[in-house]
């Protein structure tokens, strides 16, 4: 699988604060990556750094193998998280305008325009001075604007916040059709619950620095913890030294809920033999860690001194 | 710079077709021409004031008091001074002033002159009067020496002071009055329009990060590049603006004009009308062709025609376009950055505080120096130097001729200054766009400028 993006050792510092510390990070071509991490971590730092509206102190940024400058601009799109459009200008017009200075001919920039307003039933609008457009029709315009020139790379600042349920999931469908199409999608957000089940690969950034980055399931089966959810009916005691109770609750009419850790190389089915012995069983799962609480552990174990500014960010 | 150009369209096209944009540049003129004509109406002549004489000195001064066409003389009724001033208190309809010459007026120590008048006088008032007084009081003194009337009438010079400029092909006439009106004219003009549209250029700045579209088109597009974008669209709009107006001038003077000076003294609402509008050589030529204009006039319209193109016109032209686009360009580079630095518009005031003072400064000093009459003086020419000042200051003394050097090199230090102005501009917006709900001081500014990338 090809690199669309490479950050190498990117650095960069504001007066006050260091806004990034040395990250580096590979973006696979065509996938859909997290940038995940709480607020003031670093995420729009980098994003604009790739963006080219600022500039790293060190490091670099590699687009397809090239060192990043000013003729990439066109190949990305950007919906960054202060979003917003001139408002006493025509949709149609407005589109236009942000089409041709992404370096758009009219014709083209007028063809792809159309096809957009039909596809998300934007056509009555088209004239409309934008504040007289309720707000998610405006997020539409402004999705739009975003992929309207056919970047191979979309960033994507924040996607959902704002976004009414039923204008998230037609974006998220918007998306899933962009990345079949071979385009490379990048979410940053603090909220990681919300993009996980997309993403194919993650980073997370906490204070500056990458604290974890790779596919979603690798990182996932590396932190999970061999624990089993059992819900069933009878009376469970386990003696056993390989099955470790983390929880118990007795519910009413004989009902159970455990969580059940497995250690000594004991097998899931192990558990269940041992189960169906004893109970009945209604349901079990295996838990698997959230991103969330990947993340938690993450910076637990590797800067225990922010957790509790992570933990309250997030 | 195809990026620029867009940018350009852009904030010169939703600026034009405004609707307050049609309606500011059509009535503007007409406003302005409808004021000049009222006040040319009221500042008529043919309302001398009268002055009531009364002469207790038994000096026959009244007899030699001479009425002008500001003044005039009427003999005080009643027999006694109270019974004059009380006269003088009823009187209608109303007289200008009530000049007593008392018992013990002395010709030797010329004491004893009483002027009367209800309410406060204006000094250009009791000046013509003096002037009157002083004329009559010295004849008296004259004929008493022993010279007869014959010759102190022929001793009275009435030279007619004809100015002319030398450095004019030929040497033509000078106006002084028309002179200094057309430098009023055009440095308020350049005032005013670098104030307004400097000031749109902050607003429009303001707006486009209160909006929250300045992250989306500064990944399109370079800080700079918008900023200068929408200066220049600006600036368009004035430049049209500007045209607009000149063109309704020049239309409704040669209109309608002739038809609202029928009936009065052309020659003084012809200048009324010069000076509040550069667009002179149309209403001179409108007042050409008033049919009413007495030709017994002192100051006829073809010699005023005349005092225009004596003007150097094309140089005026010229440079009002050069300093005032230099001007707007420095100045609304300044604006643009405290628009990207501020937050909302009630921040902006105390930013806008040392950027409108050399602007208010130059406008003032400017005036000053055409008042006093010395356009080439050391303040002038200092103030037109300087890059900050040098837009007014330099546009108001166009009309009096300025020699080619310094516009040169007030030129020059322009383009500079410019240059300066918005590469300073340039750093402080950069920052200042993408920075929210932060409190921005003087010392944070001047950070800015020096931030990397």
């Amino acid at each position: 699988m090809s690199t669309i993006l490479q950050a190498i050792d990117v650095r960069k510092a504001y007066a006050a604060h260091t806004a990034l510390n040395g990250v580096s990070l590979e973006i696979p071509t065509g996938s859909i990556f997290g940038l995940l991490g709480p607020n003031g971590a670093g995420k729009t730092s980098l994003i604009r750094i790739i963006t080219q509206i600022t500039g790293a102190d060190s490091g670099e940024i590699r687009f397809r193998g090239e060192k990043l400058n000013p003729s990439h601009i066109a190949q990305i799109g950007y919906l960054p998280e202060e979003r917003g459009l001139y408002k006493k200008m025509r949709v149609g017009e407005q589109l236009l305008y942000l089409a041709r200075l992404k370096g758009l001919s009219k014709a083209d920039a007028t063809d792809r325009i159309k096809q957009w307003i039909d596809r998300l039933d934007l056509r009555p609008w088209v004239s409309k001075n934008v504040e007289d457009l309720s707000k998610g029709m405006q997020q539409k315009v402004q999705f739009i604007a975003t992929v309207l020139h056919e970047p191979s790379l979309i960033i994507l600042d924040e996607p959902f916040s704002g976004f009414d349920p039923i204008n998230a999931n037609l974006i998220k469908d918007e998306i899933l059709a962009l990345r079949e199409r071979g385009t490379t999608i990048i979410f940053s957000t603090h909220r990681m619950e919300s993009v996980e089940e997309l993403c194919d690969n993650i980073a997370l950034i906490n204070r500056s620095n990458k604290v974890l980055d790779g596919p979603v399931r690798q990182i996932r089966d590396a932190f999970k913890t061999n624990t089993y959810e059992v819900e069933g009916k009878g009376r469970l005691m386990v003696i056993h030294p390989d099955f470790e109770v983390l929880e118990h609750k007795e519910r009413e009419n004989d009902h159970f809920y455990d969580r059940i850790r497995l250690h000594n190389g004991t097998t899931p089915n192990d558990l269940l033999r041992y189960l169906i012995g004893n109970v009945e069983v209604q349901a079990f799962r295996e838990l698997i860690p959230s991103i969330n609480e990947i993340f938690i552990r993450r910076v637990q174990e590797t800067m225990p001194e922010t957790l509790e500014t992570a933990n309250a960010l997030l | 710079m195809e990026k620029i150009w867009l940018i350009i369209q852009r904030e010169y096209n939703t600026r034009v077709r405004k609707k307050s944009f049609l309606i500011v540049s059509l009535l503007a003129p007409l406003l302005l021409a409808a004021t000049s004509l009222i006040i040319a109406k009221l500042n008529a002549p043919g309302s001398a004031d009268e002055v009531a004489v009364y002469d207790e000195s038994g000096l026959g001064l009244m007899a030699r008091l001479t009425s002008t066409d500001d003044t005039r003389f009427v003999p005080a009724t009643g027999s006694s001074s109270a019974a004059a001033t009380a006269a003088f208190k009823k009187s209608k309809p109303k007289q200008a002033a009530l000049l007593v010459f008392s018992k013990d007026f002395s010709l030797d120590t010329t004491e004893g002159v009483q002027l009367l008048a209800n309410g406060n006088m204006s000094l250009k008032r009791q000046v013509n009067i003096r002037k009157a007084v002083n004329k009559a009081v010295g004849e008296l003194k004259l004929t008493r020496s022993g010279l007869n009337q014959t010759t102190i009438d022929n001793l009275k010079a009435d030279v007619n002071l004809k100015a002319v400029d030398l450095s004019q092909q030929g040497g033509r006439e000078n106006n002084a009055g028309l002179t200094t009106a057309t430098a009023y004219a055009l440095s308020i003009l350049v005032y005013m329009f670098i104030f307004i549209y400097g000031v749109q250029v902050m607003r429009g700045v303001a707006e486009e990060k209160s909006n929250r579209i300045m992250e989306v088109m500064v990944s399109s597009v370079k800080p700079f590049e918008l900023m200068m974008g929408k200066i220049l669209g600006i600036g368009g709009v004035v430049l049209t603006q500007f045209a607009i107006w000149l063109t309704l001038s020049y239309a409704v003077t040669t209109l309608v004009g002739p038809l609202l000076l029928k009936n009065d003294k052309a020659p003084v609402a012809t200048t009324a009308t010069v000076k509040t509008q550069p667009a002179a050589p149309a209403s001179a030529a409108a007042a050409d062709t008033a049919p009413a204009a007495p030709a017994d006039q002192p100051s006829t319209p073809p010699s005023l025609w005349g005092v225009l193109e004596g003007l150097p016109i094309g140089s005026i032209l010229g440079g009002f376009l050069f300093f005032f686009l230099g001007g707007y360009l420095l100045y609304s580079s300044l604006f643009a950055a405290i628009g990207a630095a501020v937050d909302d518009q009630t921040d902006a005031q105390q930013f806008m505080f040392p950027v409108t003072i050399p602007l208010i400064l130059s406008y003032i000093a400017s005036i000053t120096v055409v008042i006093n009459g010395d356009p080439n003086g050391p303040l002038a020419f200092w103030l037109s130097m300087i890059p900050l000042t040098s837009p007014i200051a330099m546009v108001m003394r166009l009309p009096f001729g300025v020699p080619l050097w310094q516009l040169l090199l007030s030129g020059v230090f322009l383009i500079g200054g410019f240059i300066l102005a918005t590469w300073i501009a340039g750093r402080i917006y950069r920052v200042g766009i993408l920075m929210y709900g932060k409190k921005v001081t003087y010392g944070e500014l001047s950070r800015w400028m020096f931030y990397k990338g």
